[in-house]
């Protein structure tokens, strides 16, 4: 396996340890959680997503295991406007916040919440399962441009986060790249759902969510591969990631930083496992692999 | 990764334990520790961590829409359960009991397993205290009520001077978390407390450790998969006593 020179990058604007953040959503609730993540090798941390107003997240069961996988769906709980206390502990540190909103105007809100507070901010224009927020903007070129802009109004650097239930990402990625973007992130869950036979009905309090963990790597790596074609700003590879491989092959489908999410279930510390194969002396610099099998 | 969809279980007995607290059995047993939850999906409505009483039965306080769902259920009605979940309280040794309110329910598998020796018991008033009877057959029994209406009258945490802590190799706590910051602050008094065992409540969406919701501070642990059960020296200087988060993650007084 090809290994790479360790050290610090930077991404789409943002500064990192190394090429593995914690994905949004996964222990991302509590500043303290995201600062156990950093200290267990992770190169930066994204946060749960916040949005204008405090929201519960959907009845429960909001999240089943099942093979090769994870479907949840939480419905985007979230403290709004308090989490900035969160952030209280993390100044300096490489944390990404993730936001939403239903319109243009709520992403503004939200993002000048976190504007200078953090280092950047990460748009969650992808959740599958909360009705009027995430994917159903996300599958639209003319909104996703729209709300980019009025995110990245206040020149920080502005990560946008797709979906893959769209039919062409490449699109997509396009529009957040005129909006203003400073880098795109694939893949947010692919909408899924599981009935229980004995009950008769789905298992999730909200029916349908969205699939993520190993499953769904192979759906990374094409819209990884897609989106390098698509766009000129860097691409950030999420979706299944378990191993150091899975790493270098969505490098080499075109990601120049990684996020990992659902491997946290087996080991909360996959991330200086990964790191520990990933990275050696003797490594090659990330530059030389990135985008390599589009050749 | 293994699959795990919640179990359909089926409601073989409804026990009236208290005239707030009712356990409901169910046709399946769940190989648990002592401590352990177990994700419970009340099909319609939501899904609720609750501690197993027995490896077959949940004990449960109506406090809101799930518990009250589940005290409209009949026997033979479905229910799904996920887990179980958490580390439960591994004991070694002579064993103290603490429990208050329906904080009881993951304390019982201790003792009908033998591993208490000891069980101070609280509850607000006579009718409310759990399990007393079948406690008595297995550990000494000493009993506080805040009304006075059976044993000691007061909280449960005066029992403690009636006791010798170092008789005890440990002293496990479920209940009201006041109750347990109060128990918390006597054993660090005492110099013991890294022998204290607490199972904690806070807010679970996942059960399985990835959602963040029951992250506590300063540490980040999780509830559900590093707990619930926590020593307390790790509890000392935490937020433990002081604030819990809501669904929302938003931080309130305890
Ligand atoms: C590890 C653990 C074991 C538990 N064991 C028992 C038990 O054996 N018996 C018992 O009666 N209760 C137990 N509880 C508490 C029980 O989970 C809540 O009382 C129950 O979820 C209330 O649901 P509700 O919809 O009826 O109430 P709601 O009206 O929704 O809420 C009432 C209160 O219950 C708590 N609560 C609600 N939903 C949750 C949730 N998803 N996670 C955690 N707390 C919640 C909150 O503090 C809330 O303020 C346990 C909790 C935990 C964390
Ligand atoms: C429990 C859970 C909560 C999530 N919450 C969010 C979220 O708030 N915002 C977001 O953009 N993505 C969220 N996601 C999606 C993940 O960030 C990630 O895109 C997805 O899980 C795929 O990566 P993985 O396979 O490594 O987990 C969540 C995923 C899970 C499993
Ligand atoms: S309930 Fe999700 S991490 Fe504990």
């Amino acid at each position: 396996m090809v290994t790479l020179y360790p050290g610090p990058v930077e991404v789409g604007g943002i500064r990192l340890r190394n090429h593995l953040l914690l994905a949004a959503g996964i222990l991302g609730t509590t500043g303290a959680s995201l600062a156990r993540i950093l200290a267990s090798g992770a190169g930066g941390v994204v946060t749960k997503s916040i949005g204008p107003s405090p929201k519960e997240g959907h009845p429960g069961p909001c999240l089943i295991v099942v093979d090769g996988g994870i479907i949840n769906a939480m419905g985007l709980p979230n403290p709004s406007a308090a989490f900035t206390e969160e952030l209280a502990a993390l100044q300096g540190e490489p944390v990404v916040v993730s936001i939403f909103g239903g319109t243009p105007e709520e992403f503004r809100t939200v993002a000048g919440w976190f504007a200078g507070r953090a280092s950047g901010l990460e748009l969650n224009l992808s959740c599958p399962h909360a009705e009027g927020y995430g994917a159903a903007i996300g599958s639209d070129p003319a909104l996703v441009e729209e709300c980019t802009r009025a995110a990245a109004s206040y020149g920080v650097p502005t990560w946008v986060k797709l979906t893959p239930n769209v039919a062409n990402i490449g699109e997509i990625g396009a529009a957040a790249e005129r909006g203003g973007a400073t880098a795109v992130v694939a893949v947010n869950t692919v909408k899924a759902m599981r009935i229980s036979t004995a009950l008769r009905r789905p298992v999730l309090g909200n029916r349908f969510g969205g699939l993520s963990g190993k499953a769904i790597f192979p759906v990374a790596v094409r819209c990884v591969y897609d989106l390098y074609e698509a766009c000129s700003i860097p691409v950030i590879g999420c979706g299944g990631i378990s191993t150091a491989d899975n790493v270098v092959e969505l490098m080499m489908a075109g990601a120049s930083a990684v996020e990992i999410g659902s491997a946290v279930i087996d080991d909360i510390d996959v991330f200086s496992a990964i790191a520990k194969d990933l990275y050696g002396p003797d490594g090659v610099d990330a530059q030389e692999i990135v985008g390599c099998a589009h050749a | 990764m293994h699959e795990q969809m919640p179990a359909p279980v089926a409601i073989t007995e409804i026990v009236e334990e208290t005239p707030s607290i009712r356990t409901f059995v169910f046709d399946r047993e769940i190989a648990a520790r002592p401590g352990q939850f177990v994700m419970v999906w009340v099909p319609g409505v939501d899904e609720v961590p609750m501690a197993l009483s027995s490896p077959s039965s949940i004990t449960v306080q109506k406090v809101g829409d799930a518990t009250a769902a589940l005290f409209a259920m009949h026997e033979g009605d479905l229910i799904g359960v996920r887990g179980p979940y958490g580390n439960g309280f591994t004991v070694s040794g002579r064993t103290l009991a603490i429990g208050g309110g329906v904080g009881v329910s993951p304390l019982l598998p201790l003792v009908t397993t033998g591993q208490a020796d000891t069980f101070l018991l609280g509850a607000r008033t006579a009718s409310e205290l759990l399990f007393a009877d079948r406690i008595r057959e297995a550990a000494t029994l000493m009993v506080a009520t805040d009304d006075g209406t059976a044993g000691h009258h007061g909280f449960v945490t005066q029992l403690i001077s009636r006791v010798d802590l170092a008789d005890f190799a440990q002293i496990c706590v479920c209940g009201p978390e006041v109750m347990m910051a109060a128990v918390l602050a006597i054993l660090d008094r005492e110099g013991c407390a890294e022998r204290g065992r607490f199972s904690l409540h806070r807010y679970m969406k996942c059960g399985v450790g990835v959602c963040g919701s029951c992250c506590t501070d300063p540490h980040g642990l999780r509830v559900c998969r590093d707990g619930p059960v926590f020593s307390g020296d790790i509890l000392l200087g935490s937020e433990f006593g002081r604030y819990a988060r809501d669904a929302t993650g938003s931080r309130h007084r305890v």
